[in-house]
């Protein structure tokens, strides 16, 4: 059985305070035996009782010290408990930890990871279960990368901290934290053929058939990179049309080839986001598409998000407002109209 | 792109500027000394009002006309190795910090051979350990942090930051203020309470005691009510050795007064207050001090070094736009391991 993405992360953080004891971590209710509220943390205080710095409520106070350990040569891992709560860090992220290494002309680094537990599904009601990352997209200096449980999350957090100098912020999604890691092992994953792009943070493509077959690209980050692999595997058993998946981890600066490419070649394209979709992560995958992708396109792009609304705590209506494996399966069939028609007549 | 790996803490380093040492080495007796300073203060921010007036700058500018004591008076103390975050209004803590005239002003006239390149300009400055950054309380955890990180890499290092009367709205101030105090950091809150924030005077911003604030952490916390250059310095040599005795952090109140405008054109204070504080100017007062003779030759050195180093910055070029670059791409870590 692999590890659960909440396994890796800890064994990542358990191998680098280990290893590096630049690696400092700081947040709310770490220690042991809470271990943090969902439980990246754990036993992490008890051996590293010197580095691990549990703080009061103060989000913009220890991102900023964060931010000043990191300029004085530490390695600091912020954890956010919420992520929703990253906003009150707004400031010390964009105005101070992100221009540093800029305005002081790389006189100084600002290695620093913020992690951010986003998402909802898990009723926590409008205030602890949003997906706030598009918030800081277009932020110059700040990298955001996103993790899903189809890459290594222990290792993509560890090259976030240790091989990255820029201050990143590091998504996690709640509802992700217990599903097992789907490893990709000589170009598969289970059923699916797969393909991992080069880099420190790469992108992961999915597909039931062969690449040359796809009839559509949906391009899902995080917390919708599973629904989209459900969704893909329903669009064949319905309506016999092949789905590539394609599941970026570098959110900013986006990395585009894995999507360019999958576009070239399907002509159709649907971007996936848990947020509200206005001015966020579907709108730049669509605008940064090059000219060769926007040339293969035979349908408008489709952008499947979350209502514009706060997420009610309510089951029902946390589930309408966001988007499931359903709102994808029909933003599939928008831009592929003959799919349609064929599942209509099947 | 591949970027190299943070090995070790080689690839952590900063110019070491000792500016007790170099106070050491400044010829003269202490009174002299401080006029010197304060001098080349009062002088560089004179020079850069009057260049605005001949729109030869752009952007703005928070002038330290009236708080030259400050600076001398505490960052004289400090030593090679400790940090200082300074604010919007930064010129003076620099040029004692650094005693870099020429690279100040190209810096604020946007220069390539400014002290960041022409990035940062009058708010965002950087030299060997001295940072600012132009928000109100945003500072703050910064210089936390980077005591913290001097304290957790073993050095008796003390972290100095500088903030006003108007920073004492910022709610971040007292997040650090709490965690300065629960984490036992080495650091020094110098507030330069010169009784006003941009128009607004103290009374209408600030409530209650500014002690008891930082005493209500259970900081140790001070105060002086002076301009007098010696004065200050004396008061400040013992508690920054304190601070890096005890590592524990403490709050200074310097109560002053800005003689200048805030920033530029925006003066709304009332004529007879400014004229009042004016027998107050710490300038005078410490000129008082020294021979008439030593008093001419300090000023005549200070105007040929200020000459010379407006002229230098203003004939250096604007940085090559080819430099503008997107850090995201160029800081892109190297492969997995």
């Amino acid at each position: 059985m692999s590890q659960t993405v909440l396994e890796s992360l800890n064994q990542a953080l358990h191998r680098m305070m280990q290893t590096d004891e630049r690696v400092h971590l700081i947040g709310e209710d770490l220690l042991d035996p809470y271990g943090g509220a969902f439980k990246v943390s754990r036993g992490l205080s008890t051996a590293f009782e010197d580095r691990v710095w549990t703080t009061p409520i103060s989000e913009a106070g220890f991102v900023g010290v964060a931010i000043g350990m990191a300029m004085g040569g530490l390695l600091p891992v912020v954890e956010i408990m919420f992520g929703d709560f990253v906003l009150l860090a707004a400031d010390q992220l964009i105005n101070h930890g992100a221009k540093y290494a800029w305005i002081y002309n790389e006189k100084v680094d600002v290695p620093l990871v913020v992690r951010l537990p986003m998402g909802g599904r898990r009723g926590y009601g409008p205030t602890h279960s949003q997906t706030l990352e598009k918030h800081f997209l277009g932020a110059p200096g700040l990298a955001i990368v996103a993790t899903n449980p189809f890459v290594d999350s222990g290792r993509l957090l560890e090259t976030a901290t240790r091989y990255d100098r820029r201050p990143v912020l590091f998504v996690e999604n709640k509802k992700m934290y217990a599903r097992r890691q789907r490893p990709i092992q000589g170009g598969r994953c289970e059923a699916m053929d797969a393909r991992v792009s080069p880099g420190p943070y790469p992108s992961v493509s999915l597909s039931f058939g062969s690449f040359e077959m796809a009839d559509v690209t949906l391009v899902a980050y995080g917390g919708m990179a599973e629904l989209a692999v459900e969704a893909a595997e329903r669009l064949l058993i319905e309506d016999e049309r092949y789905c590539e998946v394609v599941m970026p981890t570098s959110i900013q600066p986006l990395e585009m080839d894995a999507i360019a490419q999958s576009v070239a070649r399907s002509g159709h394209l649907v971007v996936a986001e848990e947020s509200p979709g206005a001015g966020g992560f579907g709108a730049e995958v669509i605008s940064a598409l090059p000219a060769a992708a926007w040339a293969a396109l035979r349908a408008q792009p489709q952008r499947v998000s979350a209502l514009n609304l706060p997420i009610a705590n309510s089951t029902a209506l946390e589930a309408a407002t966001l988007p499931d494996v359903d709102d994808l399966l029909a933003a599939m069939r928008r831009v592929l109209p003959t799919a349609a028609s064929r599942s209509a007549t099947g | 792109m591949v970027a190299r790996e943070r090995t070790g803490q080689s690839d952590y380093q900063e110019e070491r500027i000792d500016p007790r040492a170099r106070f050491a080495q400044m010829e003269g007796p202490l009174s002299e000394k401080l006029y010197a300073q304060m001098r080349l203060i009062r002088r560089f921010e004179e020079q850069l009002l009057e260049r605005f007036d001949r729109g030869l700058l752009v952007g703005t500018t928070h002038a330290y006309i009236g708080q030259e004591a400050d600076a001398v008076g505490v960052i004289n103390h400090l030593r090679a190795g400790d940090v200082v975050f300074s604010n919007h209004r930064c010129h003076g803590h620099y040029l004692v910090w650094g005693d870099k005239p020429e690279a100040l002003a190209a810096e604020l006239m946007g220069r390539a051979g400014g002290l960041v390149g022409g990035r940062g300009g009058s708010q965002h400055i950087c030299d060997g350990g001295f940072y600012t950054n132009g928000i109100q309380g945003g500072i703050v955890p910064g210089a936390l942090g980077l005591s913290l990180a001097k304290r957790v890499r073993g050095e008796d290092a003390v972290a100095v930051v500088f903030i006003g009367d108007g920073t004492l709205g910022q709610g971040v101030l007292y997040e650090c203020l709490n965690m300065a105090s629960l984490w036992g950091a080495p650091l020094l809150v110098v507030l330069e309470d010169n009784g006003w924030a941009q128009s607004t005077p103290s009374h209408r911003e600030v409530a209650g005691s500014m002690l008891e604030r930082a005493r209500a952490f259970g900081m140790e916390a001070g105060a002086i009510e002076s301009t007098d250059a010696e004065a200050i310095y004396t008061h400040f040599e013992g508690i920054i050795e304190e601070v890096r005795q005890s590592v524990r952090p403490r709050l200074e109140v310097i109560h002053t007064y800005r003689l200048c405008h805030h920033s530029r054109s925006d003066d709304h204070r009332p004529a007879e207050e400014i004229e009042a504080r004016r027998a107050d100017d710490p300038l005078p007062k410490q000129r008082q001090r020294v021979s008439e003779e030593r008093a001419r030759a300090i000023e005549e050195a200070v105007e040929a070094r200020l000459f010379e180093a407006f002229e230098a910055a203003e004939a250096q070029a604007q940085p090559a736009v080819e430099q503008l670059d997107d850090p995201l791409l160029r800081g892109m870590p190297g492969p997995q391991t």
